[in-house]
């Protein structure tokens, strides 16, 4: 299988497939290299099994949206060494064992800009990767990165929050592909979810702004009932803490492995009504 | 007095050339823009300035003298050496300006916290001081390492009011503080200002600290003007992010005949990886929200830095000094930290005068510039800042008092 010829709509399908089956994505999050390069190729394929779409994420010294349990996340993977050609490896690998899986490249700018946003654009497609989540690249600042990763057919995925206005969601959505990814909160990553109405509001708004683009939320997900509740007026449910949590839970690779699939499985049966 | 012109504006995104930008999370992108639009319309109302300027001459203490430093000059030998006196300023560093610009900027938003990050903790005391004033809350980031080096300041911020909370992660320092401010500040943009301490930051903060310190260079221009009947041949700051610097120097950015020179922390030496010399040793990069120049790795992780100065421990430094760099119109120099201790000590014998350790980076640099300089010839150096709250620093690095740990 060459993965670099794949269809560059990747995304836009697991979305169709998931809507045909009648269940919201489930889109799942962990740091790659956490806490080490070998444990996390054996996590992210584990989770890669129960999700719809991975977010892999790549480590970076200044995780300024992130909450402490994603930050340590960060810390570990980059004090086990890991590179960001071993993001690329573990991409690779996820892709080769799941070839209908979404995959989304998640991080910081300073890492694809020190690299040149080409030459990461050129990486990360051939590793497999659909699209691109950059935090800290706003539409505005979109100049810097938009033309490679359309030159290399990588979706980039834009967030959204509460305080984006209609003139922002139409810029997102202007500048966005793949799905959006709504912040359900104001606040940083594993903190705690805010007034389910309200998200459901503000993604109802979003949808009607959108266009076909779907609506993922995240940020906040920690329980199934949430993610049941959360699924039944998005796209796609995305939950990153509560399953890097169980690496430092567990006392060994093998249970982490387990609490995480079996987590992750309780997830998607939640998202799956 | 004051000009009040907004002269080399950066673009309508807050780019200087490539650099600067709002490299944000979407959650702070309304929160900037609503400050962008604050800071234009108060810059316009002249009621704005009035209070500002008020507050600027009758609670700081401004104007701060220009001091003709002839025992200094006469120890060094070549260029009359004048220095901007930021040190006798209210709570002791230049800081004030932009915590007093920003704190009226933060009421007139009725906003009723406000936050900052701190490295010496000069900020920290400054927005502390102005939250006292104006009556309101005040969380200050710091890392626990700076806590441990400034711990003076710590205390200052309590009694002021101000919770200091410690920050933990990464290397424990400035940028952590940052970062833990800017998590903060996601969660609390709605009833909350931050404060933002230097010249770097998301658009409109290089703006915003740029603006709030023109005052220095406007008076040290004109001071100098009147005292000496010319302009200096030599401006000289220190630059950690840049805010004394940008104040000191954009005022004398169209003097063509004034070289503007930028001194950076060398640490233990600039060839020893133990420095926070961005402009000198780092590329460009994207850090809390901007595009500058960064000390990071091959593959864009920020690195810890080292500078015997809380202040200059920061391994980025505002976008508009990186292009003023790039365009040629900035000079580089550093200073380790065995010379500013040196020129501290100098400067305190010869003067009367006790630097900050930030300040005596400038003081280091200036004096080697006007060694090699006539006598006829002027160097202004910026002395950003009073030296008190490094004291305990100082005393170790000189052997004065036992070495803890």
């Amino acid at each position: 299988m060459n993965s670099a010829i794949v269809d560059p709509s990747r995304l836009a399908a697991v979305f169709d497939r998931c809507k045909q089956e009648g269940r919201t994505a489930l889109v799942g999050y962990l740091t790659a290299g956490d806490p080490d390069v070998s444990t996390s190729e054996e996590l992210l394929l584990a989770l890669a099994e129960q999700t719809d779409i991975l977010e892999i994420g790549m480590p970076f010294s200044d995780p300024m949206a992130d909450g402490p349990v994603i930050q340590a996340a960060s810390e570990r993977a980059l004090e086990a060494g890991t590179h960001i050609s071993d993001v690329f490896e573990l991409t690779r690998k996820v892709r080769d064992a799941n070839p209908e899986l979404g995959i989304v490249l998640m991080g910081y700018a300073n890492v694809p800009y020190a690299m040149g946003f080409d030459l990461f654009s050129e990486r990360a497609k051939a590793a497999g990767a659909d699209g691109v989540l950059i935090v800290d690249i706003p539409a505005e600042e979109g100049h810097i990165c938009d033309a490679a990763l359309k030159e290399h057919g990588l979706d980039r995925i834009m967030l959204l929050s509460p305080t984006s206005t209609d003139e922002r969601i139409q810029l997102a959505c202007d500048c966005a592909s793949g799905f959006i990814y709504y912040v359900s909160l104001n606040g940083i990553t594993g903190a705690d979810m805010g007034d389910m109405q309200s998200i459901h509001e503000k993604v109802k708004h979003i949808k009607a702004i959108s266009d076909d683009l779907p609506v993922c939320v995240g940020f906040g997900v920690k329980t199934p009932e949430q993610a049941a509740q959360v699924a039944e007026f998005s796209d796609g449910v995305v939950v990153g803490s509560h399953f890097v949590a169980h690496i430092t839970q567990a006392e060994n690779k093998a249970d982490i492995r387990a609490a995480l699939s079996a987590s992750a499985a309780s997830m998607r049966q939640a998202v799956g009504i | 007095m004051y000009n009040l012109d907004i002269t080399h504006a950066p673009d309508a995104g807050g780019h200087f050339g490539k650099f600067g930008g709002r490299f944000a999370a979407e959650t702070l992108m309304q929160p900037l823009k609503e400050i962008e639009e604050a800071f234009y319309e108060a810059w316009a109302d002249d009621s704005f300035h009035a209070e500002r300027l008020d507050l600027l001459e009758n609670y700081v203490g401004r104007a701060t003298p220009l001091y003709h430093a002839k025992q200094l000059t006469a120890a060094t030998g070549g260029a009359q050496i004048y220095l901007k006196r930021e040190d006798l300023t209210h709570t002791g560093a230049h800081k004030i300006n932009n915590t007093i610009g920003q704190g009226l900027l933060a009421r007139r938003m009725g906003k009723k916290r406000v936050i900052a990050e701190t490295g010496a903790g000069q900020h920290g005391v400054a927005t502390a001081t102005v939250a006292a004033m104006f009556g309101m809350q005040c969380d200050i980031y710091m890392g626990r390492e700076d806590m441990a080096r400034q711990m003076p300041n710590v205390l200052r911020m309590r009694l002021l009011g101000a919770n200091v909370i410690p920050v933990d992660s990464g290397t424990a320092t400035l940028k952590d503080a940052v970062n833990e401010a800017l998590r903060n500040w996601v969660a609390t943009c709605e009833d909350t200002f931050y404060i933002f301490g230097t010249a770097a930051g998301p658009h409109p903060y290089p703006l915003l600290v740029r603006q709030f310190h023109t005052v220095i260079g406007q008076e040290a221009r004109a001071q100098c003007l009147k005292q000496a009947g010319r302009l200096p041949d030599v401006a000289v700051a220190c630059v950690g992010g840049g805010s004394n610097a940008m104040g000191l120097l954009h005022p004398f950015r169209d003097d063509a005949s004034v070289r503007l020179v930028a001194v950076e922390a060398a640490g233990y030496g600039l060839e020893s990886g133990q420095h926070a010399a961005s402009l000198a040793k780092g590329k460009a990069g994207i850090l809390h929200g901007n595009l500058t120049f960064l000390l990071e790795d091959d593959e864009g992780q920020v690195q810890g830095t080292h500078s015997i100065s809380a202040g200059l421990d920061y391994p980025g430094v505002g976008p508009e000094l990186a292009y003023m760099f790039e365009q040629g119109r900035l000079e580089l120099d550093a200073t380790t930290d065995d010379e500013a201790l040196e020129a501290l000590q100098l400067l305190t014998r010869k003067e009367g005068i006790i630097p900050a350790l930030e300040s005596s980076h400038a003081l280091a640099a200036g004096a080697r510039i006007a060694k090699s300089m006539d006598a006829d010839q002027i160097v202004l150096i910026n002395l950003s800042g009073r030296g008190d709250k490094d004291m305990n620093t100082v005393f170790k690095a000189l052997g004065w008092v036992e070495n803890e740990s």
